[in-house]
C-alpha cells in the first residue's frame, strides 16, 4: 500500500454521530467483484440531502474527512475505506471510530486519526467558515496542525504507525514469521477442529 | 491474579506475543468465508502467487446474495450470480470446502457454523461479516474482519491483533415473561449506547445469560457488534456441551473435548478493564424506534421527542432519525401500522426463534394489510421446522415461507423493502436504507414480529393468549 507520512489538505465537514457503513456504501454496490472504482457510490443515498455538502465543490477536492462519534460502525465491509479512499480521502478525522472499520482503514493506507470532540468540533467550524482552511497533518509526530496553527497530538497504535509511515503489506511480514506458524502448528494447534470431513458429505 | 476467558483464549492462540511495538499474530482455528467479501480477497491470493494454507480449516457458504425463492431456477440478478459463482471458482480451485445454494447445508454462515459443529468452545473464529461475534456463545474468540484481513487469514492462517480491553456485562435476574434474549441485548444496548462497547472484548455473564438456550445466547453475542464490541462472549457450560455432542463436527473423542472446555471460563478472581450490570427483570420487549440499535425502548413506551434531549447533537440525530423513519415523537409505539414483517436472519432465524414465533402464530392470520415472511437461517433449520410442522402454521397464517439465507435482513438479493414501507424485523440493523432505500425498520424478538403480523402495528406479545416460549 502506499505509505503515509504527511498530508496537508483542505477539509471535507461530516458533522454526524455514529455514520454506519450501509451510509458510506449502501449494499447494491457490494456485488462488485473488483476492488477500485467504489468512489463513486460514496454515501450514494445520501447526496439529495439538503444539508449533505461533501459532493459540493467547495468540499469535493478536499482529501481530509472530519466527523464525529463512532464513524464506521456497522457492518465489516471493507468496501467502506475503498470508497472513502477511491473517492480522494487520505485521512479521516473523527471523535472515534468503530473497531472494523478503523482496521480496514489502516490495511489500505488510509489513515484514521482520533481527537477530542473540541477539536473535531473547531476543524468543522473552520471547513464551514472558509473552505480553503487547510490542516497538515504529521504521522511520524503524531501531531494535527490545525488551521489556526495550533498544534493538537493523537495517539495510534506503533505497530500501526510504522505500517502505515512504511507502506508494508502485513501479509509480507506475516510470511516471515512462517518458522513461528508452523511451530504453532506442530506444536499447539487444537486438533481435530477442521473443515476436510466437509469434502465428503 | 485469575485470567478473563479472553485472556485464556488470546494466550493459547499467540504465534508470537505483542513485543517491540508489533501487534500480537494469533492464529486462527476456523475461517468463515462468503461471497461478498471473499472475492478480492481470492484476487490478492493469485496475484501475489500464494495460496490458501489451512483449507481444512476454511469453510465457504453463500448467503448474502442468494434468492430465497425459486432457487432451482438459479439466480437472476447477474452480479450477485456472478459473485456467487467467483467464490464457487474460488472454493474449487483453493480446496475450500462450500455449500452452494444447491446444498441440503447451505445457510446464513453464523447459522451453519454452530450447527455442523464447527464452533466450539475455545476456538478462534473470523469471517469477512461483522455478525461474527455470534459464534462467541460457545466459549470461542470470534470477530469479523475485513476483506485485507480475510486475504491474510487465507494467506497465513493466522492475524496481527492489538490487545483489546475487556468488559463484563452481567445481567442479571429472571426474564420476565414474554422477554426474550433479542429484548436482552437490546435493552443492553439501550442501556450502554451504539458505542458503548468500542474497543471492548464484551464477556456476557449473570443468571439471565446462563439461563439461556445455545439460540437465545447466540441471539446476545450476535449482537455484540450493534454496541461497538470488537467480540461478545459467554462462559462455556453443560448447555453449550449438550448442544454441541452429536453434531457431525463434534470431536471424535467428547469427553476430553469437554474437560478441556471446562477450564476455559474466566477465573472467580479475573479482573475485567470495566463491569457493567443489566437488571433483567426490569425489562419489557424492546422495539427500536430510531436508524440506529441503540435508540430502543420498551414496547409500553412512546417515541421520544427531540426536545427530551439535552445534548445538542444527540437532539440532532434523534430529530434526523425520527424524519426518516416517518414518526413524529411523542407517539405510543403500540400505534404505529406496519406493512411488512420480516423473520429470519442470523440474528433470529434458529429453530427456537422459529417455533416461538409459530405459538404466536397458530390459529391467527396476518393482518390483511402485512405481508409476512419466515426465511430459515438455513436449510436444515427449515428442514427441521418442516418436520415439526411449523411451515404449515406460518402458511395457513398468510407467512411467506422461503429458502434459507441473509434475505431483507440487508436486502441484498430480491427481498427489498419499497420505500416508505415499514417492517416489524427480527434482524439486527434499522439503519438508513439497511432493507431498501427509504425502508423503515423496526427491530424486534421472533415472538414481537409475529405478534405485530397479526395486529398490523406494533403490539405487546404479552398481551396475547399463547404460551410464551422464550427464544
Amino acid at each position: 500500500m502506499e505509505p503515509f507520512t504527511v498530508h496537508t489538505s483542505r477539509l471535507a465537514p461530516l458533522d454526524r454521530h455514529d455514520v454506519d457503513t450501509d451510509q458510506i456504501i449502501p449494499k447494491q454496490f457490494l456485488k462488485r467483484i473488483e476492488r477500485t472504482g467504489f468512489g463513486e457510490f460514496l454515501f450514494w443515498d445520501w447526496r439529495e440531502e439538503d444539508d449533505y455538502h461533501l459532493h459540493h465543490p467547495r468540499f469535493r477536492d478536499a482529501e481530509v474527512l472530519v466527523t464525529g462519534r463512532n464513524f464506521g460502525c456497522g457492518s465489516s465491509r471493507e468496501h467502506a475505506p475503498w470508497s472513502l479512499q477511491d473517492h480522494g480521502y487520505r485521512a479521516i478525522v473523527a471523535v472515534s471510530f468503530a473497531d472494523i472499520f478503523r482496521n480496514n482503514c489502516t490495511k489500505i493506507g488510509l489513515l484514521p486519526v482520533e481527537l477530542p470532540e473540541s477539536e473535531v468540533r473547531a476543524l468543522i467550524d473552520f471547513a464551514h467558515e472558509d473552505h480553503m482552511a487547510q490542516v497538515h497533518i504529521d504521522l511520524p509526530e503524531q501531531v494535527v496542525h490545525m488551521p489556526d496553527g495550533r498544534r493538537v497530538g493523537f495517539d495510534i497504535d506503533p505497530g500501526v504507525k510504522q505500517r502505515l509511515v512504511n507502506g508494508w503489506d502485513d501479509v509480507s511480514l506475516t510470511l516471515n514469521d512462517e518458522a513461528l506458524i508452523e511451530r504453532y502448528e506442530n506444536e499447539r494447534e487444537i486438533a481435530g477442529a477442521g473443515t476436510a470431513w466437509l469434502h465428503d458429505r | 491474579m485469575g485470567k478473563t476467558m479472553f485472556r485464556k483464549l488470546w494466550d493459547a492462540h499467540e504465534v508470537r506475543p505483542a513485543e517491540d511495538g508489533q501487534p500480537a499474530l494469533l492464529f486462527i482455528d476456523l475461517h468463515l468465508v462468503q461471497e461478498v467479501t471473499s472475492t478480492q480477497a481470492f484476487d490478492g491470493l493469485r496475484l501475489a502467487g500464494r495460496t490458501v494454507r489451512r483449507p481444512d480449516r476454511t469453510v465457504a457458504t453463500v448467503d448474502h446474495n442468494v434468492p430465497t425463492i425459486g432457487r432451482e431456477n438459479g439466480i437472476s440478478d447477474e452480479l450477485s450470480a456472478k459473485q456467487v459463482e467467483a467464490l464457487e471458482r474460488n472454493a474449487e480451485e483453493f480446496g475450500i470446502p462450500l455449500f452452494s445454494i444447491r446444498s441440503r447445508r447451505q445457510g446464513i454462515v453464523h447459522v451453519i457454523g454452530p450447527e455442523l459443529g464447527l464452533t466450539q468452545p475455545g476456538m478462534t473464529i473470523v469471517c469477512g461479516d461483522s455478525h461474527t461475534s455470534t459464534h462467541g456463545a460457545f466459549g470461542a474468540l470470534a470477530f469479523g474482519i475485513g476483506t485485507s484481513e480475510v486475504e491474510h487469514v487465507l494467506a497465513t492462517q493466522t492475524l496481527p491483533q492489538t490487545l483489546p480491553r475487556t468488559l463484563r456485562v452481567s445481567i442479571e435476574g429472571e426474564r420476565p415473561v414474554g422477554v426474550t434474549a433479542k429484548d436482552l441485548i437490546l435493552g443492553t444496548i439501550g442501556q450502554l449506547g451504539v458505542g458503548g462497547g468500542v474497543g471492548y472484548a464484551i464477556e456476557f455473564a449473570g443468571s439471565a445469560i446462563r439461563d439461556l438456550s445455545m439460540e437465545g445466547r447466540m441471539t446476545v453475542c450476535n449482537m455484540t457488534i450493534e454496541g461497538g464490541g470488537r467480540a461478545g462472549m459467554i462462559a462455556p457450560d453443560d448447555t453449550t456441551f449438550d448442544y454441541i455432542e452429536g453434531r457431525p463436527g463434534a470431536p471424535d473423542d467428547f469427553e476430553a473435548a469437554v474437560e478441556r472446555w471446562r477450564s476455559l471460563p474466566s477465573d472467580d478472581d479475573a479482573e475485567f478493564d470495566r463491569e457493567e450490570t443489566v437488571d433483567a427483570t426490569a425489562l419489557a420487549p424492546q422495539v427500536t424506534w430510531g436508524t440506529n440499535p441503540g435508540m430502543v425502548a420498551p414496547i409500553t413506551d412512546r417515541v421520544p421527542d427531540p426536545e427530551d434531549y439535552d445534548d445538542p447533537g444527540d437532539r440532532e440525530s434523534v430529530r434526523r432519525a425520527l424524519d426518516y423513519m416517518g414518526l413524529q415523537g411523542g407517539e405510543a409505539i403500540e400505534d404505529i401500522a406496519i406493512d411488512t414483517v420480516f423473520l429470519g436472519s442470523c440474528t433470529n432465524a434458529r429453530i427456537e426463534d422459529l417455533r416461538a414465533a409459530a405459538s404466536i402464530v397458530a390459529g391467527r392470520s396476518v393482518a390483511p394489510s402485512v405481508r409476512a415472511m419466515v426465511v430459515p437461517g438455513s436449510m436444515q433449520v427449515k428442514a427441521r421446522a418442516e418436520e415439526e410442522g411449523l411451515d404449515e402454521v406460518f402458511r395457513r397464517a398468510g407467512f411467506e415461507w422461503r429458502d434459507a439465507g441473509c434475505s431483507m435482513c440487508l436486502a441484498m438479493n430480491d427481498d427489498v423493502l419499497q420505500p416508505g414501507e415499514r417492517c416489524a424485523s427480527t434482524s439486527n440493523r434499522n439503519f438508513e436504507g439497511r432493507q431498501g432505500k427509504g425502508g423503515r425498520t423496526h427491530l424486534v424478538s421472533p415472538p414481537m414480529a409475529a405478534a405485530a403480523a397479526i395486529a398490523g402495528h406494533l403490539v405487546d406479545v404479552r398481551s396475547f393468549d399463547a404460551d410464551l416460549v422464550g427464544a
